[in-house]
């Protein structure tokens, strides 16, 4: 063990593991993330909170993940290269250590272009390979970017996103093996509906013994609507939503359409369970957190293991 | 005028570790005003690589290397012994290294770091190509800028958002992420791609750096 993750626990013992999204709130309100922490608490293994997804302003993941800790639940901070340098990033990984998080998810961050402050001026000093090997060299060096020796280390488990439905795709594997040398312990994914090309980017992963050095973790996230899932394809960068998703969705009345994204939801998982190397799911309910519950225990994923 | 400064000596024997044979390519315009790479330091540095054990094929040095159809012709002529060269190495600011680059279907090296544009851009004409970074990547990238060109500024590209060859953040701009893999592939170095790129020294640069030009 690494670290004192909860996480990192339930993959060394060989668990599926299930982790799922907060979106903190445009607010100041530690109730709303209350009510989303008490509605996950012993569902997931950890839960992640998004650092001001598609740019905006939002309640800061550390502090959201805080509130949720209070809950019993094991919190990774997403960290963003886009709004801090090398020193507002250290600074933060020793806050969120000495604060008792366990887990990061070191992520270069959506563009100002998609917030709600497109002015902003995007910082990007460095980029998510360089954070996860900046927190890398913290932990396990026990130094600062700059090569100073830190006396009392941060001892985070180091997580990273890759998408295996960007392009090129044959460069995606290569990219994911660069960030699992950098220092990355696991991986959550970009959100997964076209199953077989997540299949063969698994079956490229594995081909190079991948999987033995990284916990997989696939994302997965239930539809509200047919609407959203047209969305998801047409507008979010790096989605790919096949059109047999979206007619399956068409296939039900109206109102049985939130039950039949859950139903889908619930099956995707149920595939990838079976995919070599998959190490776990990361449930992405969008402002919808209150189905993971119900996707967890129908996926038979309940109750999650107690160390 | 685009100032740049030649990259030390250690560095460039650096990018060419392992290859044997290099041609040099120089330019005539702002590398030859700013002593970086025009005709008389081209010759001292085919002196100092052959010292080192390099073979020097031959160097040219173009009048306006940023001017692309122009530096085509000159390029041209120089065919044999460019074919000859492992790779390439260019001493001039961003933009020239880009020409030559998007001209010839080797590794090209640039030669040196640029350190401001001094009020004015290169030739090339419809996109910028060089931001006066101080701190010259294209070594690894094949010789597309992603400082210039990757809105994100990525030096270990390319991110999820890219599809399609385009970039998240516009559709009507190419991923240089995507070209980057396409070239270094076409010229057979994707191990470039696969290399950890460090945090950039940032300091040398206008954007983050004190607000003077420092040559």
């Amino acid at each position: 063990m690494k670290t004192k993750s909860n996480l990192e626990r339930v993959l060394n013992a060989g668990y599926f593991a299930v982790t799922a999204e907060v979106g903190p709130p445009q607010s100041a309100d530690p109730e709303v993330i209350r009510k989303k922490a008490k509605l996950l608490s012993g569902y997931v293994d950890g839960f992640n909170v998004t650092d001001g997804q598609t740019a905006v302003v939002r309640m800061a993941s550390w502090a959201a993940c805080l509130i949720g800790k209070e809950f019993g639940l094991d919190p990774i901070v997403q960290m963003t290269c886009r709004d801090r340098n090398r020193i507002a990033l250290q600074m933060d990984i020793l806050g969120i250590a000495a604060l008792g998080i366990n887990n990061v998810l070191c992520l270069t961050g959506d563009h100002p272009k998609f917030g709600n402050h497109p002015h902003a001026k995007g910082v990007y000093d460095i980029d998510s390979v360089q954070l996860i090997k900046i927190v890398k060299d913290m932990r396990d060096e026990k130094k600062f970017q700059n090569g100073e020796p830190i006396p009392y280390e941060p001892r985070l488990f180091i997580g990273a996103a890759e998408n295996p439905f960007a392009d090129p795709f044959e460069f995606r594997v290569l990219r994911l093996k660069k960030k699992i040398e950098a220092g990355a312990d696991f991986i959550q994914t970009q959100i997964i509906y076209n199953v077989p090309k997540f299949k063969e980017w698994m079956k490229r992963v594995c081909d190079l013994g991948l999987h033995e050095k990284v916990k997989i973790i696939a994302g997965v996230s239930p539809l509200k609507s047919v609407g959203a899932a047209k969305y998801m394809k047409t507008k979010i960068p790096g989605m790919d939503v096949p059109d047999e998703i979206i007619t399956r969705l068409q296939g039900v009345p109206k109102d049985q359409v939130p039950k039949e994204g859950i139903r889908i939801c619930v099956d995707i998982i149920n595939e990838l369970k079976e995919v070599k190397g998959v190490a776990g799911v990361h449930i992405m309910a969008i402002e919808w957190e209150e189905t993971v519950p119900e996707i967890v225990e129908a996926a038979n994923l309940y109750p999650r293991p107690k160390f | 005028m685009l100032i740049s400064k030649q990259k030390p000596l250690e560095e460039i024997m650096e990018y060419i570790e392992g290859e044997k044979k290099v041609f040099l390519v120089g330019c005539k315009g702002c590398a030859e005003g700013w002593e970086s790479g025009g005709e008389r330091e081209i010759l001292e540095m085919k002196k100092k690589l052959e010292e080192k054990g390099k073979i020097v094929t031959g160097h040219v040095v173009v009048d306006m290397l940023c001017d692309k159809a122009l530096s085509a012709i000159k390029l041209k002529n120089f065919k044999k012994k460019i074919d000859e060269a492992d790779s390439l190495i260019v001493f001039t600011d961003g933009a020239g290294v880009q020409v030559v680059a998007e001209l010839v279907k080797k590794m090209v090296h640039p030669g040196c770091n640029t350190i401001s544009s001094g009020g004015a851009h290169a030739e090339w004409k419809g996109a910028e190509r060089c931001m006066e970074c101080g701190n010259c990547v294209l070594e690894y990238t094949g010789g597309l800028c992603p400082i210039a060109r990757c809105s994100k500024h990525i030096l270990n590209g390319p991110c999820g958002g890219s599809q399609y060859g385009k970039c998240e953040v516009d559709e009507t701009i190419p991923c240089v992420w995507h070209l980057i893999y396409e070239r270094l592939k076409e010229i057979g170095r994707l191990d470039k791609m696969e290399m950890f790129v460090a945090p950039k020294d940032w300091s040398l640069s206008l954007i983050a750096g004190p607000p003077v030009k420092r040559f």
